[in-house]
């Protein structure tokens, strides 16, 4: 199991409009993929490409999530995607 | 059936086929049962079929859609095949509840853990409870919620509109608005007006009429005729050549030349250049809570001076008022006001929010400042929910520490019409916002059609309290009063506002040919006729008629 930790970068958080691109990139990907919040056990970790899941973990500008994922590619989907919830989407 | 008989909010005789408003989809059964004969796989693949087929739909909605509409479409249409939602309600199937039950107990999980978050995310719980409804009609082969689409145009008809639902109003698909409830403030009647659709509303019995029979609508005298003949089709006709015939091309003023300018309603730099187009002399209302509707935090000063800088742009040299922002009641905003109030009207809205959360006021000041200096553009400001000398006192001075040179108010809340020689004392200028003074003043919620009548600006208390106002404002001296509530947009009640003292005429601005020519034909001295008439009336229908009755141009041109 791959893991990666990311911090949201988005002004107000992981709100509708960064979840929705992060969970379509997220549903790219044949794997899957999960997504929690940092602390919390790797089993309650919800899916990735799930923008309801995104959304219902409120998580907040600053805070960190984790990415987890295994098999062939993980590593760079992990990092392209930890890529996007650091990016400020605010700012366009 | 007989004729109907509503309120006409929106002039424009029209004929042509009704298409019904589907209603709101009807929950399930609580914790209704799968069939038998259904097994819970079956069941759960229609559900899916069901949920992608509403992701197809929203996503081709969202690729017509601009900017943030398309952002929220987009979302949405995800929602549609969430992954996890879909994984919720097919345990649930499998535990024995039907497709229905399963998607709608699912759908109330997910919203109720949003709203639990609060703030932002507790707003898109709707999307969530919009998208299960959806998709509970396509199980079950029911219309999808919202505008019907058709090949030809239709006229719509609704219990009401909600801003949700005219986000998404085609004016090219739709003839005419119809509603049996809403009152003449309410939604309908604004967007019918922006838009410029011949509209009724309060019509009893509307909701009933056969989906696609043809009627005529009277959007003035508010009459529906089913089964039009050729009186009515004559009348449409008659219309459409008088509303050719009304090019309003010079400025407002009485027969006798009292300038009275007549000045748009606007939203933001497109609305603003379409009313330049239409020949508005100037912005009577800027309304900025408009530009950040859909924005989840405050937008910054930078962001906010662009979305001014395009209104001053497209009226150059002229009079621009702007409205500080009017959030709270029917305009929430995630980052400034408290959806939890138990009234919402009567709460923390308008100039109040500065109470609660201070210095978002100042930096919109900073950002208007700094968009005027770089236009030429006559920029003026004012605050709406102004209710004492303490609120205008204390907005004056902010206006100054900016460096805005005119700062004004909104007289909508009745305390500060009776108490106008002492409010505008510190200001220079002052907006009668009618809509909801007439609300306040009525006790009557503006939406609701059951109190069409009382949200009449024709109302006898609302009338003296307008006089009250402008009044007030001679004695607190040089600081002329405008009105950009919707009775501005009213040709009979616009003859009758100048005759009361109103300075200035604000109103959509479609509305500006039909108002400009029925004041040309008549004097000042005629509009303080009527005004006085108007005032003197015991009760709103006998005020209205008596001044329509001596105003016969406003039948010449179906009015």
């Amino acid at each position: 199991m791959i893991e990666r930790t990311a911090t949201i970068g988005s002004r107000v958080g992981l709100h509708a409009r960064p979840a929705a691109i992060f969970a379509e990139a997220a549903s790219e990907y044949d794997f899957e993929i999960t997504i929690g919040r940092e602390g919390e056990l790797a089993e309650d970790a919800g899916d990735a490409s799930s923008i309801l899941t995104l959304m219902g973990l409120g998580a907040e500008h600053g805070e960190a999530v984790v990415l987890r994922s295994e098999g062939e590619g993980a590593e760079v989907a992990l990092e392209a995607l930890a890529g996007i919830l650091e990016t400020d989407h605010d700012a366009s | 059936m007989q004729n109907l008989k509503g309120v006409g909010v929106s002039p424009g005789r029209i004929i042509g086929t009704i298409r019904h408003m589907p209603p709101p989809v009807a929950e399930p059964q609580t914790q209704a049962q799968r069939s038998p004969e259904i097994r819970a796989e079956e069941a759960i693949e229609e559900l899916k079929a069901a949920a992608i087929r509403v992701h197809e739909q929203l996503k081709d909605r969202a690729s017509r859609a601009q900017s943030d509409a398309k952002a929220v479409l987009e979302a949405t249409a995800l929602m549609a095949k969430d992954s996890m939602l879909l994984k919720t309600a097919s345990k649930k199937i499998t535990a024995g509840l039907s497709a229905e039950s399963a998607i709608w107990e699912a759908g109330q999980n997910v919203a109720e853990q949003l709203i639990a978050l609060g703030g932002y995310m507790a707003e898109r719980s709707t999307d969530v409870l919009d998208v299960r409804q959806r998709i509970v009609a396509e199980l079950r082969g029911a219309p999808a919620p919202g505008i019907p689409h058709s090949d030809t145009p239709f006229i719509l008809v609704a219990q009401d509109l909600a801003p949700a639902d005219t986000a998404t109003l085609d004016p090219a698909q739709v003839l005419a608005l119809l509603t049996s409830d809403g009152g003449p403030q309410s939604h309908t009647a604004i967007i019918a007006r922006s838009l410029g659709l011949p509209a009724v509303v309060a019509a009893a019995g509307a909701d009933v009429l056969r989906d696609e029979a043809e009627i005529s609508l009277d959007g003035a005298t508010g009459e529906i005729h089913l089964n039009p003949g050729h009186t009515e089709r004559q009348a449409a006709e008659q219309w459409l050549a008088a509303v050719q015939l009304q090019n309003f091309d010079g400025a407002g003023a009485t027969e006798d030349g009292y300038a009275v300018p007549l000045l748009a309603n606007v939203g933001g730099a497109d609305s603003a250049r379409r009313a330049a187009e239409l020949g508005a002399e100037g912005v009577g209302l800027f309304r900025t809570e408009f530009c950040f509707l859909e924005r989840e935090s405050e937008p910054s000063v930078e962001e906010q001076a662009a979305a001014y800088a395009g209104v001053f742009e497209a009226f150059a040299g002229k009079k621009v008022v702007v409205r500080t922002l009017d959030a709270g009641a029917d305009k929430p905003l995630p980052f400034l006001t408290d959806s939890t109030e138990p009234n919402p009207a009567l709460g923390v809205r308008g100039y109040r929010t500065d109470w609660a959360n201070p210095g978002v006021l100042q930096r919109q000041l900073q950002a208007i400042a700094q968009a005027a200096g770089q236009s030429t553009a006559e920029v003026w400001v004012m605050a709406p929910m102004i209710s004492t000398v303490e609120d205008s006192e204390a907005f004056a001075q902010l206006c100054a520490d900016a460096g805005l040179k005119t700062p004004g108010v909104m007289i909508e809340v009745p305390s500060a019409a009776l108490n106008s020689q002492h409010v505008l004392q510190p200001v220079q200028f002052a907006s009668l916002g009618t809509n909801d003074l007439t609300q306040y003043a009525m006790a009557a919620d503006r939406q609701l059609g059951a109190l069409a009548a009382l949200n009449s600006g024709w109302q006898p208390a609302v009338l003296q309290l307008v006089k009250h106002a402008v009044d007030g404002a001679s004695v607190a001296g040089q600081c002329p009063v405008g009105v950009c509530g919707e009775s501005a947009g009213d040709p009979a009640m616009a003859v009758v506002l100048v005759g009361f003292g109103v300075a200035t005429l604000s109103m959509s601005a479609r509305s500006i040919p039909a108002v400009g020519s029925v004041l040309r034909s008549v004097t000042l001295a005629q509009a303080k006729e009527l005004a006085k008439i108007a005032l003197n009336a015991p009760t709103a229908q006998q005020a209205q008629q008596l001044v329509r009755a001596r105003l016969p141009i406003l039948e010449q041109l179906g009015l």
